[in-house]
């Protein structure tokens, strides 16, 4: 499952696939046209389309791509970089950019090209983009605050817009496909004699237009994987028909006294609520990391019990079915969730059902148990967790 | 003779394809103004080291610890881009030294408006956090809203300009 670094591929090696990646962005920029300023101008004037078509055409293909490769589970789609969101900074940026088009008629990665075939504007338009970096460095401080502000994260943009993933990849692409449409008619009017598109065929241009295009109503229906696996283990029928193993909570509490080494407790509850009171030596793990590279070691061994703890059982039931879905073994839920754990071990007070003669039993159990966690829990504050999940998170941008 | 451009939409296709095999392979996407930026954060340090250790822009990327900025990522990845475009140039025989301006511009105008802009892209990628490349065409590719926004930023801009300076084009 992609993407592979830094996994298989070491960040050495990833400057050789930088390289070569590089070496395909390139030759298709300057195949697509991108080293002549004349043309990448002319999207401005109307007699000279090949940028949007270019452009929309790229991202088009990698979007569909990116999700249907997460939808086979070929592509951790949580995994890869998305560029965060700083709004104002990014209109601000975008307009000053949009300005530097006009006025110089290339972008920076269309005028490296552009320099790299010989063209001697395309190498100013490079001297001045180093120079437009060292100014901006250089005057830092009096944008600083502007720079930073209205950080959003890692927002995505069919959030942003209250729908869904599919239906915006439906509507760009129709929105990409009308674009083409509507700029080639313009294109053949404003420019009569030297149009791209005088030279299309427009049949097959239709046909392709129409395959996109359903290729975008297949986007509506299809969901991401994560969400349709997980929301299909959630499912009560489901649930009722697929039982799991079950620790009662006893004994549960009789294995983390003991201190036993085959087990090991997946906290599936949010990281606030676990921050506040959470079992000793648990994991907290939110339900999509399971599908992660991060917790493979630990999930495999076969030879651990996993124990899911949430704070209802349906939850925990849930998360154990799509542990199995993915392959792993030797997993348990606790009986009754968190919910009752705290009722009967750490309530001093709970009723011990009356009527046989292991109560007394039961009771001094309990109580032992209790103040053991206690103190484990209280040792483990002052020790500071032991279990630091390693984050490496994949940078890019710019 | 020079020979054709590829088709438009066959080409944009191919670079869809090597975008998302960027993707795929290394989880991020293509740029281009973050190399011209760790072009200038090594002259910096170069030339002027303390300067760069103090200063707010380039300490980000430059001091004790951390690799020379120019072993990364996008440095290597446009050294690629030079490869390629010039290979590309080379089969379809469009490599001249020449300079390319509108019908009613000359060579020194077109020279002064080249580096204007270039300048402006270079200012205006720091503060989108990447260009048209990185910001717009890699951020739309993974549905990110800063793709999206940087993207109509742009072009809405050069829209909104273009009628100023049609005589450089026109």
């Amino acid at each position: 499952m992609g993407p592979f670094v830094p996994e298989v591929i070491s960040d050495q090696l990833n400057l050789v696939v930088a390289l070569i990646l590089g070496i395909g962005f390139g030759f298709a920029l300057e195949q697509a046209g991108f080293s002549s300023s004349r043309r990448l101008a002319g999207v401005f004037y109307g007699y000279d389309f090949t940028v949007l078509r270019v452009f929309f055409t790229a991202a088009v293909t990698a979007m569909s791509g990116v999700l249907l490769l997460g939808y086979f589970g070929l592509l951790d789609t949580d995994a890869i970089f998305v560029n965060p969101t700083w709004l104002r900074p990014a209109v601000a940026g975008g307009a000053i950019m949009g300005v530097g088009f006009v006025l110089g008629g290339y972008c920076p990665g269309t005028s490296v090209c552009a320099a790299a075939i010989g063209k001697i504007d395309a190498m100013f338009f490079v001297g001045g983009g180093l120079f437009g970096v060292l100014a901006f460095g250089e005057m830092y401080p009096l944008y600083h605050g502007f720079y930073e502000s209205t950080p959003l994260g890692s927002i995505k943009i069919f959030d942003s817009l209250g729908m869904s993933q599919g239906m915006f990849a439906f509507l760009l692409i129709v929105i990409a496909v009308g674009a083409f449409a509507g700029t080639t008619v313009i294109e053949k009017r404003v420019n009569k004699k030297s149009a791209p598109s005088l030279g299309f065929s427009t049949r097959n241009h239709l046909i392709a237009g129409a395959g996109v295009v359903a290729l975008g109503i297949v986007f509506i229906f299809l969901p991401d994987r994560k969400t349709h696996i997980i929301d299909r283990v959630s499912n009560p029928a489901y649930l009722s028909t697929h039982p799991v193993k079950l620790m009662t909570a006893d004994e549960l509490a009789f294995r983390i006294v003991d201190h036993e080494p085959r087990m090991r407790i997946i906290d599936i509850r949010t990281p606030a609520a676990c921050a506040k009171l959470a079992l000793p030596g648990s994991s907290n793990i939110q339900v999509r990391d399971l599908f992660g590279k991060d917790w493979i070691t630990m999930l495999s061994q076969r030879h651990v019990k996993k124990v899911l703890v949430a704070d209802s059982e349906p939850e925990e039931h849930a998360a154990c079915l799509l542990l199995e879905k993915l392959g792993y073994e030797n997993i348990a839920a606790l009986h009754g969730g968190l919910d009752a754990f705290n009722a009967t071990i750490m309530n001093p007070s709970a009723v011990i059902p009356a009527g046989t003669r292991w109560d007394t039993d039961v009771f001094r159990f309990r109580e032992t148990a209790r103040k053991d966690i206690l103190a484990m829990i209280e040792k483990n504050k002052n020790g500071g967790s032991k279990e630091i999940k390693k984050v490496k998170k994949i940078q890019g941008g710019c | 003779m020079k020979t054709k451009y590829m088709n438009p939409y066959l080409a944009g296709f191919f670079l869809g394809v090597v975008l998302l095999a960027t993707i795929f392979i290394t989880g991020r996407g293509l740029g281009a103004s973050g190399a011209i930026k760790s072009v200038v954060v090594a002259t910096v340090d170069g030339v002027a080291p303390s300067h760069a250790e103090n200063s707010q822009f380039y300490s980000t990327y430059v001091g004790p610890g951390k690799d020379n900025p120019l072993k990364s990522w996008l440095v290597f990845e446009m050294a690629g881009v030079v490869i390629g475009a010039f290979i590309s140039g080379l089969v379809s025989d469009r490599l001249k030294i020449v300079t390319e301006a509108g019908p009613r511009v000359g060579t020194r105008l077109r020279w002064m408006f080249a580096a204007l802009g270039g300048a402006l892209f270079g200012i205006g990628a720091q503060f989108a956090r990447g260009c048209t490349s990185g910001a717009a065409l890699s951020g739309m590719a993974v549905l990110s809203t800063a793709g999206f926004v940087t993207m109509m930023a742009i072009f809405g801009t050069g829209y909104a300009v273009a009628y100023v300076a049609r005589k450089l084009w026109l």
